[in-house]
Order: C-alpha cells, then sequence, then structure tokens
C-alpha cells in the first residue's frame, strides 16, 4: 500500500466540493439578478447595495455586532483568567469543572437554549422587569463561550516552557514584570485565537439566541430563519454571503496565528 | 520515541508549572487562595449559568402539564412513560419513534462521514508539511460558518429548478417538476456534509501516526490492499474511528434546524422534539425529558470517548 494515494486525492477533491457546495450556491445566488425563483438571469452586485435600504437587516447587524462584542469581551475576560488558574493553580473539585467545562462544548444546542429558558422564566417570577432581550442573550452566550476560551488559551500555555519565567526571576524580575513581559505575551495568541473563536460562535449562534431572545433583539441567523421560513428576498443572499466570509475569514486568521506561534518542541 | 520524550517534557512543566511560580516554591496553601479569585467567578458563572439551568430542566422533567399548559409541580414518572410509548390510550408510539429514528440517523450520518472521511484524512496526512495546515483549515471552515445558511444553501441546490434537480430529471431519476426536499434524502445529505469535519479531524490525527512500515510487512507477506487495509491498517486507526464516530452521532442526533428546513414534519429528531414541545405544543415537562434523555445520551457518549482517546493526543475541536 503506498502513502501517497492518488485515489484518496480524487476523492478528497470531491469530498471538499461537497462541503463547499452548499456555501457556494449561497454566494453564487447573490449575484444572480432574478428578484424569484433559482433560474439564473445574470450577474449583479444589486443586492449588496440595496441591503444597506434593509432596515430589518441593519438593525439586526447592529444587535448581532453589540452581543458578539460585550459577549466575546467578558467571555474572554473570564475565560482567560480561568484557563491562567486552571494550567497553575490545583483547587478541590478542579476535576470535576473540567468535566463541566466539556458540557456545552458536547450538548446540543437546543438542550443549553431550553435549559437558558427555563432558567431566565424562573428568574423573571422572582424578578420582576427581567425580560428576555438582549441581556438574557449576553448571558446565554457568554456562558457558550467561556468553555472555548478557556480550553483554547489553556492549550496555548500548556506548550509554553515554564523555565522561561524562571529564567525572568533569575534575572532579577518580580512576579509582576514576569507577567507582563514574559507568561502575558506567551499566552497572546491563544488569547487571541479563543477570543475571535468565540466571536464566530455568537455570531453565527442560532438556536440558543432563538430560545433566549426577546422581540426587539433580532439578530441576523434569526433574520435569516425567518426569512427562509417566509420565503427569502435575494438581499438576504447578499447578507448571508457576507456572514460566511466574516467567518470564514476569522477562522484562517485564527489558523494562520496559531501556525505563526506554534512552540516547537 | 520522540512521542514518549515529548510527553514526558509535557508532565515535567506541567508539574513546574505547578509546585514554582514565577521562579519562587509556591506553598500548596497558596493554590486555592490564588485559584478562587481567578478560577473562582468561572466557576460561579458556570454553575449559576450551566448547572442550575440543567437541574432545572431535570427538575422539570418529573413535573406535570396542566390543562392550560401550566405547570404543576407534583412529582411524577409519566413524562418518561410517554417517552417509552405509554400514552392515555394504550401504546403511544410517537415519542419511541423519535427516539429511535434518532439514534439510527446518528449512526447513519456517522457511517457516511466515516466513509466520506477516511480518503481526506488519507489525502492530508500524505501532504507536505506546510500544506496540512492549510488543507485542515479547509475543513474546518465550513464547520464555523453559520449552518442555517448551509441548510438553506442545501435547500437552494435541491430546489424543483436547481442544479441536481436538473441533473437528476436528465438522468431519468426524477420527474421533471419535482423537488428532492423536504425528505430524507435532503437531510442525510445536509447532515453528512455537516458534520463531516468532526469525523475528519480526529480520523487525520489517528492516520498522521500510522506506522507505515506494518503495511509494507503485510504486502511483503503477500497481502492485497483490501486485506492489508483491514489487518494493517484499521486497527492502527480505530481510535481515530471511534472518537469521530461519537462526535458526529453526539450532535446529529440533538440537530433540529436540518430536520425543521430539509425534512418536513415527518422527519422529526430528538432536538425537534424538544423545540416542538417547547414551543408549539407547550409541554415543557414533556419537552424536559427529552432533553434530558438526549443529555443521557451525550453523557454516554462523552464517557466512551474520553475511554477510547485516553492516552492519545486531545483530538477536539480545531
Amino acid at each position: 500500500m503506498n502513502r501517497r494515494l492518488p485515489l484518496a486525492g480524487f476523492a478528497s477533491v470531491l469530498v471538499f466540493l461537497f462541503l463547499y457546495a452548499p456555501l457556494a450556491v449561497v454566494i453564487v445566488y447573490s449575484f444572480n439578478a432574478a428578484r424569484y425563483g433559482v433560474e439564473w438571469r445574470g450577474f449583479t452586485v444589486d443586492w449588496y447595495v440595496r441591503l444597506l435600504d434593509n432596515q430589518q437587516a441593519t438593525a439586526a447587524a447592529v444587535n448581532t455586532l453589540q452581543l458578539a462584542c460585550t459577549s466575546t469581551f467578558f467571555a474572554t475576560l473570564l475565560g482567560t483568567a480561568l484557563a491562567y488558574g486552571m494550567s497553575r493553580y490545583n483547587f478541590p473539585g478542579k476535576a470535576l469543572f473540567q468535566h463541566v467545562l466539556h458540557v456545552p462544548v458536547f450538548i446540543p444546542d437546543i438542550v443549553m437554549a431550553v435549559a437558558l429558558l427555563l432558567f431566565f422564566a424562573v428568574v423573571r417570577k422572582f424578578l420582576a422587569g427581567f425580560e428576555l432581550g438582549m441581556t438574557t442573550m449576553t448571558l446565554a452566550h457568554i456562558t457558550l463561550q467561556i468553555p472555548f476560551i478557556a480550553i483554547v488559551v489553556r492549550a496555548r500555555m500548556e506548550d509554553c516552557d515554564p523555565q522561561l519565567e524562571e529564567a525572568a526571576a533569575d534575572l532579577g524580575a518580580g512576579p509582576w514584570l514576569t507577567f507582563r513581559h514574559v507568561t502575558f505575551p506567551l499566552m497572546m495568541p491563544g488569547i487571541v485565537a479563543g477570543g475571535l473563536l468565540a466571536f464566530t460562535l455568537s455570531l453565527d449562534d442560532f438556536v440558543v439566541s432563538f430560545f433566549t431572545s426577546g422581540p426587539a433583539s433580532t439578530t441576523l441567523p434569526i433574520l435569516i430563519f425567518s426569512s427562509v421560513k417566509r420565503g427569502l428576498t435575494p438581499d438576504i443572499h447578499a447578507l448571508a454571503s457576507l456572514i460566511v466570509l466574516v467567518s470564514a475569514l476569522t477562522v484562517v486568521t485564527v489558523a494562520w496565528l496559531r501556525g505563526r506561534t506554534e512552540v516547537k518542541t | 520515541m520522540a512521542e514518549s520524550t515529548g510527553a514526558t517534557t509535557r508532565q515535567r512543566r506541567r508539574r513546574l508549572r505547578r509546585t514554582v511560580h514565577f521562579g519562587e516554591p509556591l506553598p500548596p496553601g497558596a493554590h486555592t487562595f490564588r485559584a478562587s479569585w481567578l478560577c473562582g467567578p468561572s466557576v460561579l458563572w458556570m454553575t449559576l449559568f450551566l448547572l442550575l439551568p440543567l437541574g432545572f430542566v431535570i427538575a422539570m422533567s418529573f413535573a406535570q402539564r396542566g390543562d392550560a399548559g401550566e405547570i404543576e409541580w407534583r412529582f411524577t414518572w409519566e413524562n418518561y412513560a410517554r417517552l417509552l410509548g405509554h400514552g392515555a390510550l394504550g401504546f403511544d408510539p410517537v415519542q419511541p419513534v423519535i427516539l429511535l429514528r434518532s439514534l439510527v440517523v446518528g449512526l447513519i450520518t456517522a457511517v457516511f462521514c466515516l466513509m466520506l472521511g477516511l480518503p481526506v484524512a488519507f489525502f492530508i496526512a500524505g501532504l507536505p508539511r506546510r500544506w496540512k495546515g492549510a488543507a485542515l483549515t479547509l475543513v474546518v471552515i465550513p464547520f464555523w460558518t453559520n449552518l442555517l445558511i448551509r441548510t438553506y444553501g442545501w435547500q437552494l441546490l435541491l430546489a424543483p429548478e436547481g442544479v441536481v434537480a436538473k441533473l437528476f430529471t436528465a438522468a431519468g431519476l426524477l420527474r421533471a417538476g419535482e423537488a428532492l426536499y423536504p425528505g430524507w434524502p435532503a437531510v442525510m445529505l445536509a447532515m453528512v456534509c455537516d458534520y463531516l469535519p468532526f469525523m475528519v479531524l480526529p480520523l487525520y490525527a489517528s492516520v498522521e501516526k500510522l506506522d507505515w512500515s506494518l503495511t509494507e510487512a503485510a504486502a511483503d507477506l503477500g497481502a492485497g490492499p483490501l486485506r492489508n487495509f483491514w489487518h494493517a491498517v484499521l486497527p492502527q486507526i480505530r481510535p481515530g474511528i471511534i472518537a469521530g464516530a461519537i462526535l458526529v452521532f453526539l450532535p446529529a442526533t440533538g440537530q433540529f434546524i436540518i430536520p425543521d428546513l430539509l425534512g418536513g414534519a415527518k422527519v422529526a429528531l430528538l432536538g425537534s422534539a424538544v423545540q416542538q414541545q417547547f414551543g408549539a405544543s407547550r409541554d415543557w415537562p414533556l419537552g424536559s425529558a427529552i432533553a434530558v434523555t438526549a443529555l443521557g445520551v451525550m453523557f454516554l457518549g462523552a464517557w466512551l470517548h474520553t475511554r477510547v482517546t485516553r492516552g492519545h493526543k486531545e483530538v477536539g475541536l480545531p
């Protein structure tokens, strides 16, 4: 059996085509001049321009970005501190908590969504004026994001050599200086990668958002879902293509960051 | 050999990190104190917004539903009995069928992902070093893009006048004007496409470590390609196959967007059933019982996954 399998190469190309077909077709149709149906009526960028006039879409975009930025900010803070603490210190129940961190990664979205819906419903009973909306969505998204950031940052920390810190201490740097100039810069690629992944997670989340959103907090995925249900206008194709582009760029950036800063052992 | 020295370096570093802090030895008592303000907030957060809500779901699964959809907190096993087919008028197959269907769909998805994932894993493992990272990134990009958009893409592809339908009609497999969705083929296509990255990553991790001298030995001893694959390759990549199958199977059973958009009403899975009960049917206790079942399936799978991948470098998400 040969290491380089020509057949595997051919099959892989087909699989990659299969993998990208649904994304490609949406992007292609975003340039289709036809207003209705799937017939090709010529190339246009009109739908991208029209998108700016679509008030629903712009409002949803603002909501989405606000949600993603706020939740990513807090989740990055919490998740980074968590990863740092867990890779450095022992505390009672740590092994158990490590398993808890993997729950949001494995759990079906829908279970997480209804659990939070139920939780917020209970809170609302005791707290008058607590309504479903941006706040509940932000809380939900932070919960989804913390484990991803913690796992990525922790993996990065495990790859770094603690002897570098010792060296800094030997050269007379105190704990703060060492952290500031050695530890933190080493952690930084992990923090950025984790933060970016968490950002796309929030940007693309539909299920959890759908269940924890209120009437005034429509995000882009929710808008797309309701448009798909009602029948899509072509400017939504343009919107979807833009979202795909942002996610893809983020993932490529993360991969690039990781490849560039990989620690050689 | 290289693998084992790598592991010991890792262990030594970890030990060092735990006992020495910025060059100073760290007394064991300081651990809990420092961890409490670094990890404390997140531990509290996950307890409040993950464990407590899941606890509510479990509690709710033992509650009763009043006539108007309100919840009565009286302990009952009824919701689970209904999942097993216990209805007011004798055997009611609705819920058991959904449960069985989810397991079967998850299994079929895993098998198809394995068949498509194997060549990709071998192909990427055979690439020159600098292309591997790029190829793996290419595999995970669809996973991180919006599932709704990908599912909608399948709607476009399989629509009555779409590309695939035209090809099928031309080949005589489909009558003109008929669509390929909603229905099972559309759901399975989208499912396999969606979960393929989960299969490729662990498979690739296994193939990458493959000891090729065994296959050469097998070939020298006269084994044909098939026997060679079965006896020399397959046992080596089994951990990757099992890990990948679990990673595909688990989320696939809980899926609800794909059945909703591509399957129509007949293709409800566990995820769709939860959504149905919490949404239109307003039977939160029953919905909670289904959610707890999905959770149970997940824990079983996660436990299996850690057992299988124990001793292997973590094959997780990108």
